[in-house]
């Protein structure tokens, strides 16, 4: 039915398996649609978020999927900038992984400003001693060259790609992406150390305040940093889910080895900054704000030193060692399990910086605050998971996503003629109808 | 926001955080104008072929 889209030389589930599929995913994605609608014509009185969360569930998914869409900047950076060009067999599907973060980012953020009309607000009335201004500026310039990026994908599809001036286009896009990239990475820098920079400068919360440079408070680096160090992780960890759902091999392992062992070596670098920034802080910073570490662990029924803990060693040391390490690097379990701690450890880190963060009580007569969300805002924050499914399952479909993957899974001779008679026979789309 | 609006100051923070937005806005919207007339150029005079690149 649709063999004319299908990339040249592989094999896709035929189409009922594949609308059955688009059919389930769909109906998450109609819960949550319904639960943004509700935020939207409702009101925030649908959240949980009170006086002590003004951030809340969302801005932690946020600021999660933007960590894990790092994997698009810095796999960019290697390939474009520092020369890396085995990447280039993974750099398609970092880029998508990368637009649907961001995408999803953007759609959060729409839904917690509560009233998306004025979203253009902070652009044109923009405060300028703000670090969430920076952070929105870079965010949606970094989204187009993300849009920049993953535009030449789609112009490569099978019928696309027939159409001369998508054809040039998409030619020209690759041959000065690496400005595009270099101008990713520049976005990226500062609109994941803001985030971070969010946190740090919150002088009136000891939990969450760090000293720095200049203006910059170290939470800026270490944001940008873990960024860069766990985003790969993530784009690793989908490209071997994927495998697995389609049962095929995508990616060769000299290029998932190559991601991983940079990976790695970064999250050990972050995570030595990181343990030299929290005894730091626990031994000067937090003393000399009158409070002491234990104020932060004890005395609440969910948050104590085990998330230290986890965050620090279990999602930090153990991914980094894993995969700096050749022979563990190569055993499949333990790569898998190295990009599975890591994506917790990132995820487990921006929870702590914002929710943690709110827990915490600041005044003598204030007592600890946890949070539970609201099904709305359950609904709203799986909604941009479905969403990136759905873009998964339709590029991976349609598009070049894995340049390898006809040499991984040659098919039989007779199959590819069948394929070959049948698309020949197909007359070609208009772009329109492609 | 544009030095035109009247909320605009000829400060440090409004040159350095409004100078940041519209060079990587330029520079977008350059790379893009420049890709787009070179296929234009390219598709007129029949340049072909489908090759990977």
């Amino acid at each position: 039915m649709d063999t004319a889209l299908i990339p040249k030389g592989v094999r896709r589930c035929p189409m009922w398996q594949f609308l059955l599929g688009l059919g389930i995913v769909g109906a998450v994605l109609a819960w949550g649609v319904y639960a943004m609608l509700l935020c939207w014509f409702k009101g925030l009185n649908q959240t949980n978020m009170n006086n002590y969360y003004g951030f809340a569930l969302w801005i932690w998914a946020d600021l999660a999927v933007i960590a894990l869409g790092g994997g698009a900047f810095f796999s960019g950076l290697l390939k474009y900038i520092i020369g890396k060009d085995e990447l280039k067999h993974i750099i398609n599907y970092a880029v998508l992984i990368g637009f649907i973060c961001y995408s999803s980012a953007l759609l959060i953020l729409a839904i917690d400003i509560g009233q998306p009309l004025r979203g253009w607000f902070i652009f044109w009335h923009a405060n300028i001693h703000s670090m969430l201004t920076e952070v929105a500026f870079c965010l949606s310039c970094y989204f187009s060259v993300l849009t920049i990026e993953y535009i030449p994908l789609i112009l490569e599809n099978r019928q696309l790609n027939k159409v001369p001036f998508f054809h040039h286009l998409s030619h020209n896009m690759h041959e000065v992406m690496a400005v595009f990239a270099a101008t990713g990475a520049f976005l990226s820098f500062f609109h994941q150390g803001s985030l971070g920079g969010v946190a740090g400068v919150l002088f009136g919360r000891p939990f969450a305040f760090r000293e720095g440079l200049l203006i910059w408070p170290w939470t800026f680096f270490l944001f940008t940093w873990s960024a860069a160090a766990y985003g790969p992780c993530f784009t690793l960890l989908l490209t071997w889910i994927t495998e697995k759902v389609t049962r095929k091999k995508l990616v060769k392992d000299n290029v998932v080895e190559l991601l991983a062992k940079i990976s790695g070596w970064m999250i050990l670098t972050y995570t030595v900054a990181k343990i030299c920034d929290t005894t730091r802080w626990a031994n000067i910073t937090v003393p000399g704000m009158g409070q002491t570490l234990a104020d932060f662990y004890t005395g609440n029924a969910f948050y104590g030193y085990w998330i230290l803990f986890v965050e620090i060693v279990l999602c930090g040391v153990v991914p980094a060692i894993i995969l700096i390490s050749a022979p563990l690097r190569k055993n499949p379990a333990w790569r898998i399990t190295a990009f599975f701690l890591g994506v917790i450890g990132v995820s487990l880190n921006r929870w702590v910086m914002i929710l943690q963060v709110m827990a915490v009580p600041v005044m003598p007569f204030d007592s600890w605050a946890l949070y539970y969300p609201s099904w709305q805002e359950v609904a709203t924050t799986i909604l941009p998971v479905a969403y990136g499914v759905i873009l998964i399952m339709i590029s991976y479909r349609y598009l070049p996503i894995f340049p390898q993957e006809a040499e991984l899974n040659p098919i039989e001779e007779a199959a590819t003629a069948a394929v070959e008679i049948q698309t020949d026979t197909t007359p070609d789309l208009e772009p329109a109808q492609a | 926001m544009f030095p035109f609006s009247f909320e605009w100051l000829w400060d440090t923070g409004h040159i350095v955080f409004h100078g940041g937005l519209w060079y990587a806005l330029n520079i977008i919207g350059i790379g893009m104008t420049y890709c787009v007339i070179k296929a234009v150029i390219d598709s007129s005079k029949g340049k072909g072929g489908h090759g990977r690149h």
